[in-house]
C-alpha cells in the first residue's frame, strides 16, 4: 500500500464566493484557500482530518514544496500506515489566510489590481479558521474525525473546536497554546521590526521594485529560529565549534558554526517566505487569545463542544511551555469534555513536534484511534 | 460479607481493581486518580459501560491510555486535582496511591470534592507479615506488596487500615464499603489489621 498512488494527493484552489467578513470589522472580497488532500474520503464522509500548519508553513504536507522542493513538512506523520492514516482518513491541509503559499495574502492582488501589501486587513486565528471552514464546506464535509496541529496549527484547532465545535469530533493540539504570552509577543516583535527597519521594506510597497526587505526578513527568521530550539540542543548541535577555520578572525564573520547556521536559515527563508505575509501572521498569532474571545474564562470557550481533545507539549518547549497545554487541559475539564494531556520528553525544543519522537507517534496513532 | 468469589471473576484485573470494578454501577462516570496504564479505566469502559477519565503522573503510561483511546491527563494527585469540578464525577478512585502522595488527607478531600463517592484502596502497613519482618529484622519490610528498598520507595506515607479508619472518622467521612484482601481471598473486617495485604474503601461525605 506504501505508494504514491494510494497517498491519492491532490492540490487545489478554493475560491470564495462571498466576502469573508474578518474579526477586525472588514471584509475581504475575491478570496482564495490554497489547499491539499490526500487518501479518499469515505462515502459517509465522516473519515476527514483536517491538519493546520504552523506560521511559516503551508498546505503541503505530504508533497513536495514548490519552491524549495523538500519533502512534504510532516511526511513523517502522514502517510499509508503512518500515525496519521490515509489508508484510513482523508487528510486535508488549507494555506492560511494571510499567507504568501497560495491562499489571499498581502501579496495577492487586490481588486484595483495591485498587491494588497499594507492595505491587507489585519486577521486572525479565527479568520484563518474561516478559510478552513470554506474548504469543509466545499469538499461536503460536516464534522471532521479531527483537526490537528503543532504551534499555530494547535492555536487554529483550539479556535476551530471552540468556534465552530460542531465542525469536529476530535482536536489534537501539540505544542501550542490557547493565548499569545508576552514573551511570545516579544519575540515576534523583534522580528517585525527587523523587517520594517529594513529600508527596503518601503511601507510594505516593495512588490513593484524587484527586491523586498530580505535581510530584515532573514534577522526576523534568525531570531525567531532560535526560539525553536533547546538550549541543550544547540549546544549539542554546535556548541562552541567553529566554522571551516582553526581559530577566531577577531571580526564579525561568522566564526561560529551556530552564526552560520542561523545566518543559513535566514537567507534560505527569504526564498520561499513574503516578509508582510510574515507580519500579518505574526499580528495573528499575537492576538490570540481563545479566552478573551468567550468573556475571560477559557472554559466557556468550549461550552458548545462535545469533542475529544488530547494536547501535547515537549519538556524543551519554552515558546510554548508545558504549562500553557496545561491551562487548556484544566479548562477542558472544568468544561467537562473528555480530554487527554502529555508532556514528552524530547531533546528539540518547540521544534520537537516536526521531529523524530516515537512517543508522540503513539499519541497521535492512539488519540486519532 | 463474602467479595472472594466476585472479585475473582474479573478476570486479569488485580483483586483491589476486582473489588473496585465490582463495586462500580454500570453506566457511572468515573475518574481514576493515578490510573497507570489504565487496566481498570479500560475494564470499566468495555465491561460496564462507563465514562472514564484519569489521571497519571508517568508520561509513557499516559501514552498508553491515549493508546488505548482513553482520556487521561498527565498530572500530580497532589497538585492538579484542583482543577476538576465539586461532584463531577460517581466516583473518584485511588488504587495503590495514597501512600504516595504528600498529603493523603488533602488528597482524600480531593476526592471526595470531585466524586459523589470515592474508592480508596493501599497496602496495609500494619499486615502480620510486615510486623515480622520489622520485629525480627529490625529494618524497614521489603514484601511482595512492598518490594521497594527505604531509600526509594514512592511509598512515601505507609499506613495501616487503622490508621485510614481513623482518619475518616476524624475527618466525619462516612465509610459505605470496606474490602480486605490476603492475596486472592478475602479477609474480615474485625482480623484486617493484621490479616489484610491490601485494603479498599468505599467512601462518601454526607451533606
Amino acid at each position: 500500500m506504501s505508494t504514491a498512488s494510494s497517498l491519492n494527493i491532490e492540490r487545489k484552489v478554493l475560491e470564495l464566493g462571498t466576502p469573508l467578513l474578518l474579526d477586525g470589522g472588514q471584509s475581504l472580497p475575491e478570496m482564495r484557500v490554497a489547499y491539499e488532500t490526500c487518501g479518499t474520503l469515505n462515502a459517509a464522509k465522516d473519515n476527514a482530518i483536517l491538519i493546520c500548519h504552523a506560521l511559516t508553513g503551508d498546505h503541503h504536507v505530504v508533497s513536495d514544496h514548490p519552491k524549495t522542493g523538500k519533502p512534504g513538512w510532516w511526511v513523517r506523520m502522514v502517510g499509508p500506515g503512518k500515525p496519521i492514516d490515509t489508508d484510513r482518513y482523508f487528510i486535508i491541509c488549507a494555506n492560511v489566510i494571510g499567507s504568501c503559499m497560495g491562499s489571499t495574502g498581502p501579496a495577492s492582488l487586490a481588486p484595483d489590481g495591485e498587491p494588497w501589501a499594507k492595505r491587507f486587513p489585519v486577521i486572525t486565528i479565527r479568520d484563518m479558521v474561516k478559510g478552513h471552514i470554506a474548504v469543509l464546506d466545499a469538499l461536503g464535509i460536516d464534522a471532521l474525525h479531527a483537526v490537528v496541529g503543532g504551534s499555530m496549527g494547535g492555536m487554529q484547532a483550539l479556535s476551530l473546536a471552540s468556534n465552530f465545535a460542531e465542525r469536529t469530533r476530535a482536536a489534537l493540539v501539540i505544542a501550542s497554546t490557547a493565548r499569545h504570552s508576552a514573551q511570545n509577543i516579544a519575540f515576534h516583535e523583534v522580528g517585525r521590526q527587523a523587517i520594517m527597519a529594513d529600508p527596503e521594506w518601503r511601507e510594505g510597497n516593495y512588490y513593484a521594485h524587484g527586491k523586498g526587505p530580505e535581510k530584515g526578513l532573514s534577522v526576523a527568521r534568525m531570531a525567531a529560529h532560535i526560539t525553536y530550539l533547546s538550549e541543550a540542543g544547540l549546544t549539542d548541535k554546535f556548541g562552541r565549534r567553529l566554522q571551516n577555520r582553526e581559530e577566531k578572525t577577531f571580526g564579525f564573520d561568522a566564526d561560529f558554526q551556530i552564526e552560520s547556521y542561523l545566518r543559513y536559515q535566514g537567507l534560505s527563508f527569504t526564498d520561499r517566505f513574503d516578509a508582510n505575509s510574515y507580519l500579518y501572521i505574526t499580528r495573528a498569532m499575537d492576538y490570540f487569545d481563545l479566552a478573551e474571545e468567550h468573556g475571560g474564562m477559557l472554559a466557556n470557550a468550549f461550552a458548545g463542544s462535545k469533542a475529544r481533545f488530547c494536547l501535547v507539549s515537549f519538556d524543551t518547549d519554552w515558546l510554548y511551555p508545558t504549562a500553557e497545554s496545561r491551562n487548556v487541559t484544566h479548562a477542558l475539564n472544568a468544561a467537562g469534555l473528555p480530554v487527554s494531556f502529555v508532556e514528552l520528553s524530547a531533546p528539540y525544543g518547540h521544534d520537537s513536534f516536526l521531529l523524530d519522537v516515537p512517543a508522540l507517534d503513539r499519541v497521535v496513532e492512539g488519540f486519532l484511534g | 460479607m463474602n467479595a472472594a468469589q466476585s472479585f475473582m471473576g474479573k478476570e486479569g484485573l488485580r483483586p483491589d481493581l476486582a473489588v473496585i470494578a465490582e463495586n462500580v454501577a454500570n453506566g457511572a462516570s468515573v475518574l481514576d486518580v493515578g490510573c497507570g496504564d489504565g487496566t481498570l479505566m479500560a475494564a470499566l469502559r468495555d465491561g460496564q459501560g462507563c465514562a472514564t477519565r484519569g489521571m497519571e503522573i508517568d508520561a509513557a503510561n499516559v501514552g498508553r491510555c491515549v493508546g488505548r483511546g482513553l482520556s487521561v491527563i498527565q498530572g500530580d494527585a497532589d497538585k492538579d486535582l484542583a482543577f476538576y469540578p465539586d461532584k463531577s464525577v460517581d466516583y473518584a478512585i485511588l488504587s495503590q496511591t495514597l501512600q504516595t502522595t504528600m498529603r493523603p488527607d488533602m488528597v482524600l478531600e480531593e476526592l471526595l470534592r470531585i466524586g459523589r463517592r470515592a474508592f480508596v484502596s493501599f497496602p496495609n502497613f500494619a499486615h502480620w507479615r510486615v510486623r515480622a519482618s520489622l520485629l525480627w529484622n529490625g529494618r524497614m519490610p521489603v514484601t511482595r506488596l512492598l518490594p521497594v528498598a527505604w531509600y526509594e520507595t514512592p511509598n512515601i506515607h505507609h499506613l495501616t487500615v487503622n490508621d485510614f479508619r481513623s482518619l475518616v472518622k476524624d475527618r466525619g467521612i462516612t465509610v459505605e464499603g470496606q474490602w480486605f484482601l490476603s492475596g486472592d481471598q478475602s479477609c474480615s473486617a474485625a482480623a484486617a489489621n493484621f490479616r489484610a495485604e491490601h485494603a479498599v474503601f468505599l467512601l462518601s461525605r454526607r451533606g
